[in-house]
């Protein structure tokens, strides 16, 4: 690596419209050399936009781009990787079925015709020694954890030699213990005046702990920026949400019996590839509890909740409901009311094209009094008890008619709690509700599930926000590898500890 | 009888090169086809097509390679054109692999009518089987070039999928049509090239039929080894020196049936020739079952996603 700082990066004036909706307005940044800046933002303030218009993803409408104060023109991400803007994205970009030395040499600019693998291979090990983190490049993409996966693409960044590296939420699939350890990596060579690092996150947490300094975007526009150290934490929430509003203890009422109503025994799932996904797990939720399962993502958490959700059969293994063997039939379903919001409900559990009120009846569609006898639906009652439940759960925009895709995934996730919750539901398998809202919609959609819970529903939160199954749950179990290797009260709940569990490395 | 018995498994031999050569060719091409990332299913179109040229250019011109490789430019064009139709938006590659299937193989029936009586020449073959005076075994042995080139294909073909650039670009853009964009690797044009060099090798393979085995220009002359290069690239796990073996084996199964009939043995005869179907639909059931993936399959391919 050269010896020279990394260059000065400003951004002037940006504007950036997608039709009528101004993405970005007149936005101003800078970003020092060797610095660790962090841009934060809710949900739809337009980082991403912000980003993707400095690496030539997007083209703005206005404004310009400076390096080392001199105007330059970025038309596509090649332009970027030129001048040494390098963005590591919150999709890993990595091939899942080649090894790292395979993906490091396949981003390479120019390639020699024929390929040399041992000449590369030892360009590549030298590469290695000297950086922070070690991975093996033998190692397939697709056997390393997420933290590996994302030290592979940070390295990858840095072998095509980009100085300013721009990271794209990129602890959002790690463990706290994996982030900070990224992290920490990044502000070192920060410090060396090796890098100038900026990243995307919405976590005060990594910006307090790494940042030097942060820019807070919010609608689009620029609220303020400065030094961390000049900053509180909630000046910074605030400047992020608008007004002063935190995340409000929810009410909680605990009851003083404990009924069982959703045993797990011994539970084996394969998973796509015909793997043991779920390997014996063993979970009791009572009525009026909230359990939440903690775990970096792909260690099972899907394949349980889709055998829950009846989208996918077990190997072995008994579900017990109340005390009586449960098979996830339509019939069933709704004489035990175990209803479910898995993730990206959009496609896992709505017709897209079909309208709200027909997505809200999917559960009733064919009872009174939607339905005579079982067969002839009755559309007009199916609308009035859309409407009531629109109204109730604060859909917008409040038609049933719109084709439920129409809805933004917020209102996606407020209309499936809608359906699940209105038949006075027991059990409650809830899977990443809160992933990519905004702050309303997070605490509404929370409300609705602690809500649940106090009418003494059982409930299931699986989530890889550790912090919302802090909030939420009553329990917090960890799954690890297929299976749940450690349980806390969420009172008590040490996040090291937690941590520990979620990566196997417990002692 | 000791002897017919080493003469059913010398015939099952030379019949698995002989019948399993243009297999070869033909899931060569689908290999490449789908290693970047796509299905074609209108080889079978362009195998008719390469049949057809080839039958057509070497009763023209007098020279039946010269045949061989017009039949190869033939497939090019029509793979070239499933791709680039492939190539816009929200257009299913199975879909427009049907369209191709029956477009050439219609384009092949409506212009190769002039062809169907008249004689082209043959390809020749090489003796191998010289030093030997067991007729059958001279016959197993007298192998054609096409065969001898299909094994040097193969072998090429996993050397350039691993070792050169262009390779690993195919096998990238078959893997994560994201991440080659990511790279600014131009997808549709990777894909246009590995479609149109997979149709080469298929429209070879077609030409293998017109003019060396089975020797003629008719249009019953595909037997849906176009269709079934999909199960075996599936076999082969994608993998060029793989595809050889299968083609071998899928020869070998459908030379089973007049094997056993050149001893005597005519019982069950058309159950025999019904092998390499039964094998392929096995295939098909035992590696698409909806609770695993693929292993080895480039992730962009419509079926494994």
């Amino acid at each position: 690596m050269t010896n020279t700082v990394p260059p000065d990066l400003e951004v002037l004036g940006m504007t950036k419209r997608f039709g009528p909706l101004v993405a970005l307005k007149d936005v101003n940044f800078r970003l020092r050399p060797g610095r660790f800046h962090a841009l934060l933002g809710e949900n739809g303030a337009g980082k991403s936009t912000l980003v993707k218009c400095i690496m030539g993803y997007y083209h703005p409408d206005e404004g310009k781009i400076l390096l080392d104060q001199q105007q330059v023109a970025i038309r596509s991400p090649r332009d970027a990787q030129v001048l040494g803007i390098g963005m590591v994205y919150q999709q890993f970009t990595l091939i899942p079925n080649m090894t790292v030395l395979e993906n490091l040499v396949i981003s390479k600019a120019k390639l020699s015709p024929i390929i040399n693998w041992r000449e590369e291979e030892n360009k590549l090990t030298q590469f290695m020694e000297k950086m922070p983190f070690k991975i093996s490049l033998a190692a397939r993409v697709s056997s390393l954890a997420a933290g590996e996966k994302q030290k592979v693409e940070i390295l990858k960044q840095l072998f095509l030699q980009n100085r300013i590296l721009i990271l794209d939420e990129p602890t959002s699939v790690l463990t706290p213990q994996e982030a900070d350890e990224v992290l920490g990596h990044l502000r070192a060579m920060t410090r060396a005046q090796q890098i100038s690092v900026l990243i995307i996150t919405h976590k005060l947490r990594e910006v307090v702990t790494f940042a030097d300094e942060v820019t807070v975007l919010r609608k689009g526009q620029f609220v303020g920026s400065g030094l961390v150290s000049d900053l509180t934490v909630s000046q910074m929430a605030e400047m992020m949400v608008g007004s002063e509003v935190t995340a409000r203890p929810k009410e909680r009422h605990t009851s003083s019996t404990k009924t069982p109503k959703l045993a797990i025994h011994d539970l084996r799932v394969h998973d796509d590839a015909g793997v043991e996904a779920v390997r014996g797990l063993q979970v009791t939720i009572h009525a009026g509890e909230i359990v939440g399962v903690a775990g970096v993502s792909g260690n099972g958490q899907r394949e349980l909740v889709e055998v829950l959700a009846g989208q996918r059969q077990a190997i072995a293994g008994t579900i017990l409901v109340r005390g009586m063997p449960f098979e996830p039939t339509r019939e069933q379903i709704v004489r035990h009311k175990i209803y479910c919001l898995p993730e990206e409900p959009l496609l896992n559990t709505c017709v897209g094209n079909m309208s709200l009120a027909e997505n809200l009846a999917f559960r009733n569609f064919d009872v009174e009094p939607h339905a005579v006898g079982g067969w002839l639906i009755k559309h007009h009652m199916i609308r009035r008890s859309a409407q009531s439940l629109i109204e109730q759960y604060n859909i917008k925009p409040p038609y049933p008619h719109l084709p439920i895709r129409s809805l933004s995934g917020g209102n996606v996730q407020r209309a499936v709690l809608a359906r699940e919750l209105s038949d006075g539901v027991e059990i409650l398998i809830v899977a990443n509700p809160c992933f990519g809202l905004d702050f309303l919609a997070t605490e509404d959609i929370r409300l609705q599930i602690v809500a649940a819970r106090n009418r003494g529903t059982a409930v299931l939160l699986v989530s890889e926000d550790l912090d919302e199954i802090l909030e939420l749950a009553d329990r917090t179990v960890v799954m690890f590898n297929g299976q749940l290797v450690y349980e806390t009260t969420s009172s008590g709940a040490d996040l090291a500890l937690i941590g520990r569990h979620m990566t196997g490395h417990a002692a | 009888m000791e002897v017919g018995w080493w003469g059913v498994l010398i015939a099952v031999l030379g019949g698995a090169i002989r019948i399993g050569t243009p297999f070869l060719f033909v899931s060569l091409g689908e290999c490449l086809t789908e290693k970047s990332g796509r299905i074609n299913l209108g080889l079978e179109g362009t195998l008719v097509m390469g049949a057809m040229t080839g039958y057509a250019i070497s009763l023209h011109s007098g020279s039946p390679w010269l045949g061989v490789l017009c039949a190869g430019l033939a497939g090019a064009v029509l793979g070239a054109l499933h791709s680039w139709l492939c190539s816009f938006q929200r257009v299913n590659d199975i879909a427009v692999g049907i369209a191709m299937m029956l477009f050439g193989t219609g384009l092949a029936f409506f212009l190769g009518k002039p062809y169907i009586q008249p004689s082209a020449p043959r390809l020749p073959s090489i003796d191998l089987g010289g030093w030997s005076n067991v007729p059958q075994l001279q016959a197993a042995l007298q192998i054609n070039g096409l065969f001898l080139i299909g094994i040097v294909v193969a072998i090429a073909l996993g050397w350039i999928l691993k070792n050169t650039s262009w390779g690993l670009k195919v096998r990238v853009v078959g893997e994560s049509a994201d991440a080659a964009r990511a790279l600014g690797l131009p997808v549709d044009r990777i894909r246009l090239l590995s479609t149109a060099q997979g149709g080469f090798l298929a429209g070879i393979g077609g030409s293998y039929l017109s003019l060396y085995y089975p020797f003629n220009w008719s249009e019953g002359l595909s037997s849906g080894q176009g269709l079934m290069a999909v199960a075996l690239v599936i076999f082969a796990r994608w993998q060029p020196l793989a595809c050889l073996w299968v083609s071998l084996l899928w020869g070998g199964a459908a030379a089973l049936g007049p094997a056993l009939q050149s001893v005597g043995i005519t019982y069950g005869y058309y159950i025999f020739n019904a092998i390499p179907y039964i094998m392929t639909l096995a295939v098909m059931i035992i590696t698409c079952s909806p609770r695993r993936n693929l292993l080895g399959a480039p992730h962009e391919l419509t079926v494994t996603r």
